[in-house]
């Protein structure tokens, strides 16, 4: 079932990401042994410098990459690598110049974020959930991944991931999650 | 509708059965309190003016008086999942802890998976199986809404699920090779779900109940020996058919090292014992201890749920 050669085709090259299977992400740099896996330090850094999310927020999960660059957030531990169909929950897109964080990630943690989060008002949210783009000239925050969010319940809670650029908030809501709550 | 006149000799009050039966199912919606309290989905259901009724058994399950759970601000944050208020019976059984080992061997499209996650507080291993690539999908999509991070996903025969991929047999300290908890909510001739799927019956034949009841028995043996000394399997369908029922009780009680355990199902909800004697069949007498859950009882679709420990 599992290929026991983790070393490459060649015994030479460093092993490479099978996006067959889940792979643990190292600790640090100096654990990592994939060339470009990111590794358990960065992701929590990333979340709490992009969002300000604790760290303390993941210190029960594990984190693994499955595909390139497609990294998962789990409970508990398992033996690694491990080849299931699915592990945890999907919260990040990497290797590439911007990480995104998924819509399951965000409406799961994003109620810890303390920045880069963009309040909503009821229309807005409303188009935000129906997948539209939308002109947001008020945001004054940092361009990019940022999330969205509205107040329901008496409390601020996040919708999704938005792409705003040029003044221009763009809804990231994957098109079978995405819902007319008008 | 024919089928379900072979069970006018089990059933009390058979003519409020089979009325019952020709009812639609009112739509129920469970909480999931890994993203929002009960309190807060009531909340935001009320603020935005969705008509419910808490069942009185349980104030997270919700009868909604009108439009599907799928239109509104509290299902899109995953605070809500639409779920037969009936299929909530089995997880309550399992009653699995959170740290737990748990295997659920049908689990798609995955409502009492999800459930299962939320009775462990989304801690522990949650391993959840199907041999339909087709329904995981299903299964995968309604985790992600729901926010659940301790499911893993597998695409196996449950009748020989395999520990392998967890490190069976290594020295792996994170390795997997029994569970502390099984359900097996069965494939089944569905009968209970008449309310639900008007045409659930149009396919039903007993060469269908005989060559499923072969599946039911494989999957509960296997959930049986994948389960610890002590642990505990619960086993399930949504049929009435005793042949799917009791008789597969009886043949793990036959073959695998297992015993029934009482169960109370939540005050306010009613159900009937086991039967031990059907079409000239003895079945052990302590598949009393399973309950059958008919639609006139509880105004729910009807269903079968037993609880057995495993002893060997």
């Amino acid at each position: 079932m599992t290929d026991p050669n983790t070393d490459g085709v060649d015994g030479d090259s460093p092993p490479e990401n099978d996006g067959h299977r889940f792979d643990r992400l190292p600790a640090t740099a100096a654990e990592r042994e994939v060339p470009g896996r990111p590794t358990r330090a960065e992701v929590v850094q990333w979340w709490e410098q992009r969002y300000g999310i604790p760290p303390a927020t993941w210190e029960e999960h594990t984190f693994w990459e499955k595909g390139n660059g497609k990294l998962w957030a789990f409970a508990a531990d398992v033996v690694s690598p491990i080849p299931v169909e699915s592990l945890g929950l999907r919260i990040l897109r990497t290797r590439q110049e911007h990480w995104k964080p998924s819509t399951d990630a965000v409406q799961r943690f994003g109620r810890a974020a303390t920045e880069n989060v963009v309040r909503l008002d009821r229309t807005e949210a409303e188009r935000f959930a129906r997948g539209e783009d939308q002109e947001l000239p008020r945001w004054d925050g940092d361009w990019g991944y940022v999330i969205a969010a509205h107040e329901i319940a008496d409390g601020v809670e996040p919708i999704g991931v938005g792409l705003y650029l040029h003044g221009e908030l763009r809804s990231t809501v994957p098109k079978g999650r995405q819902e007319d709550l008008s | 509708m024919q089928p379900l006149e072979r069970y006018a000799s089990i059933v009390d009050e058979f003519d409020a059965f089979r009325a019952a039966c020709d009812r639609p199912l009112p739509s129920v919606v469970r909480v999931n309190t890994l993203k929002a309290s009960i309190a807060r989905a009531r909340a935001a259901l009320d603020a935005y003016n969705v008509e419910y009724e808490a069942t009185d058994w349980h104030p997270g399950i919700l009868r909604l008086e009108e439009r599907g759970p799928g239109t509104s601000w509290p299902y899109f944050h995953g605070w809500l999942h639409g779920q037969e208020e009936v299929s909530v019976l089995p997880a309550l059984a399992l009653d699995p802890q959170p740290g737990d080992v748990v295997w659920d061997a049908c689990a798609a499209p995955g409502s009492k998976t999800t459930q299962l996650a939320d009775l462990m507080d989304d801690r522990g291993v949650l391993l959840g199986n199907d041999n339909n690539l087709g329904r995981l999908s299903a299964l995968r999509h309604n985790a992600e809404r729901l926010g659940i991070t301790n499911l893993v996903v597998t695409n196996q025969d449950a009748r020989n699920f395999s520990f392998k991929p967890f490190g069976d047999r290594t020295d792996d300290e994170n390795r997997i090779e029994a569970v502390d908890r099984a359900l097996v909510d069965a494939p089944c001739s569905c009968e209970g779900t008449i309310r639900k799927n008007p045409d659930a019956l149009d396919q039903w034949s007993m060469d269908h109940v005989e060559s499923v009841v072969g599946i039911q028995k494989g999957i509960l043996r296997r959930a049986v020996q994948a389960t610890r000394a002590g642990g505990t399997v619960v086993y399930s369908t949504c049929t009435f058919a005793p042949e799917e029922n009791e008789a597969v009780l009886d043949h793990a009680l036959e073959t695998e090292d297992c015993e029934l355990r009482e169960w109370e199902p939540p005050a306010g909800f009613e159900t009937d014992p086991g039967i031990t004697e059907w079409d000239g069949d003895e079945y052990d007498p302590s598949v009393e201890l399973a309950h059958r859950v008919y639609p006139h009882r509880n105004d729910t679709g009807g269903f079968f749920c037993a609880k057995l420990e495993v002893t060997g």
